[in-house]
């Protein structure tokens, strides 16, 4: 499954400038393995010394945030979108 | 100027004082720093001479704000060459309120008599002066319907270009009290997170500021501003207690921020004040995990009737939970029922009519004064962040309307017929 991934600004200097990745996978964990491994930066940026996603890291599929779905064994289609973005507070 | 730098709240990576938000390396909030040691020579008294000289509005606390320029002009309360000017709202004893719970000493925080009638302007007067200074033209924000009216006020008084995202199904009163301005308005099919999310993507995209995005870490720096009055309006004293709403805990964190900041420099003795969080049952993400024991909150779909509380994956809910355990509060939700009673009991108690989010705060009230957790011999303040004139439909039905023909027998009848009904009670 080919997924496309956004990154946010604060990530791109650690991903060679580009705002969006193509990766491989069939659910969230698997495409961010696969995005690590084409920027092998990134994942102390997004994970945490346990393998988890950072507190203040939001991740969502087509919009919705993971954490309403199976989280990182979130299934993910071919073509989808999953956006990586920090939190924000403040309404 | 006292104000140094940003550094990130997680990891302690510091930097300069631009328009960021996230932590690039952990993506951690950005907080901004001072050094205030050298504020009025370390003298406290001149410290407190100083405040008190300042203009009547919130840049009299300009030392603690994080303006690189210092207050951005001659105001006062009632005159301003540089925009709307905030704060300075009534603290108001209310008395009738205390014994209607059975506590001592209750005080009314009135923050509905800001220019937009909400907390917000607290928030906006300092992210859009910070806006400026950075050079930008355009001020934006994501909003629940306060900050919306806000953000598009101060883009009209400043002279900036604004664009206001909503929830499409915001309440009617707070979509015309923001589009009047003049502002550029964008109502989104989704919720609060959802507006919140476009946000932050479109914020890595334009050059503007976003007020509670890519500027946050300046506006939340507004919110101390309700804090440092409370004290200096008690007379440079802290209360005991305050109860205040709770939607991304911006606000609620940073009241404890304001607080802390004046005790470190003696300005105020005593410890930090009891932190009493309020939220609806129908969107409670912080009172959940306070509940759980939990120190992260998951987010929730948000559904009540306080839409400006309704953010159902508040980023700073990790420190409302630490403020709240630490300071010995509580994070504490009610129904939508309970809100109504609440903004009828404030309204009947002290004359001041607030919206949803202040119904929440009431009945929070309420609910800690019946469970006992408050002492009877507290000093309570109590945070009303905004105006019922925003969501008037929750008013409704909470009182009845007689109506009769225009004869003085018409009028004595239901005179006779009210004074029957209360014998009979």
């Amino acid at each position: 499954m080919s997924v496309t991934v956004k990154l946010p600004v604060q990530l791109r200097p650690s991903a060679g400038g580009v705002s969006q990745a193509s990766v491989e996978g069939t659910t969230v964990g698997e495409a961010l393995e696969s995005l690590f491994a084409s920027h092998p930066e990134l994942r102390e940026r997004i994970s945490d010394p346990q393998g988890s996603l950072r507190r203040f890291v939001n991740v969502y599929v087509s919009g919705e945030d993971i954490r309403f779905l199976d989280g990182v064994n979130t299934p993910v289609t071919d073509g989808a979108e999953l956006t990586i973005l920090p939190a924000v507070a403040g309404g | 100027m006292a104000v140094s730098n940003l550094r990130c709240r997680e990891c302690d990576a510091t930097y300069p004082l631009e328009a960021r938000y996230a932590c690039e390396r952990c993506f951690g909030p950005l907080e901004v720093v001072y050094d205030h040691a050298q504020l009025a020579g370390g003298d406290v008294g001149e410290l407190r001479r100083r405040i008190q000289a300042g203009p009547q509005n919130i840049w009299r606390y300009a030392d603690f704000l994080p303006l690189v320029d210092g207050a951005p002009g001659p105001s006062g309360r009632l005159t301003s060459r540089v925009g709307l000017p905030a704060g300075c709202t009534p603290l108001i004893r209310a008395d009738r309120l205390a014994n209607a719970l059975g506590l001592r000493e209750v005080w009314v925080k009135n923050d509905a008599a800001n220019p937009t009638h909400s907390f917000k302007d607290r928030v906006v007067s300092v992210a859009a002066a910070r806006a400026r200074e950075l050079g930008f033209h355009t001020i934006a924000c994501a909003s629940t319907g306060n900050l919306a009216g806000s953000v598009a006020a101060y883009g009209a008084a400043m002279g900036l270009e604004s664009y206001v995202f909503i929830p499409a199904d915001l309440e009617e009163q707070k979509i015309l009290s923001t589009g009047v301005y003049g502002t550029n308005l964008v109502a989104v099919k989704g919720t609060y997170d959802d507006v919140n999310r476009l946000c932050t993507e479109l914020a890595a995209e334009r050059d503007w500021a976003f007020v509670n995005v890519n500027l946050r870490p300046y506006y939340a720096e507004g919110s101390k501003t309700l804090a440092f009055e409370i004290a200096e309006q008690l007379g440079f004293e802290l209360p005991d207690r305050c109860v205040v709403p709770v939607a991304s805990g911006s606000l609620f964190t940073k009241l404890a921020k304001g607080f802390g900041e004046w005790t470190d420099l003696g300005l105020i003795d005593g410890s930090l004040p009891a932190m009493n969080g309020a939220q609806a049952e129908g969107c409670a993400p912080v009172a959940r995990a306070y509940a759980a024991g939990q120190d992260f909150c998951s987010p929730v779909k948000p559904d009540t009737i306080a839409k400006s509380l309704a953010i159902g994956n508040p980023a700073d809910g990790p420190y409302a939970l630490d403020v709240a355990r630490s300071s010995g509060g509580s994070v504490t939700a009610v129904s939508d029922e309970e809100i109504v009673e609440g903004i009828s009991l404030l309204a009947r108690t002290t004359g001041v009519f607030t919206e949803t989010a202040g119904g929440v705060t009431t009945a929070v009230l309420k609910r800690l004064a019946e469970s006992g957790e408050i002492d009877t011999d507290e000093r309570v303040v109590l945070v009303i962040t905004g105006d019922g004139l925003k969501t008037l439909d929750a008013a409704s039905g909470t009182f009845e309307t007689c109506e009769i023909n225009p004869t003085v027998e018409a009028f004595e009848a239901l005179g006779a017929d009210r004074a029957r009904e209360a014998s009979v009670r």
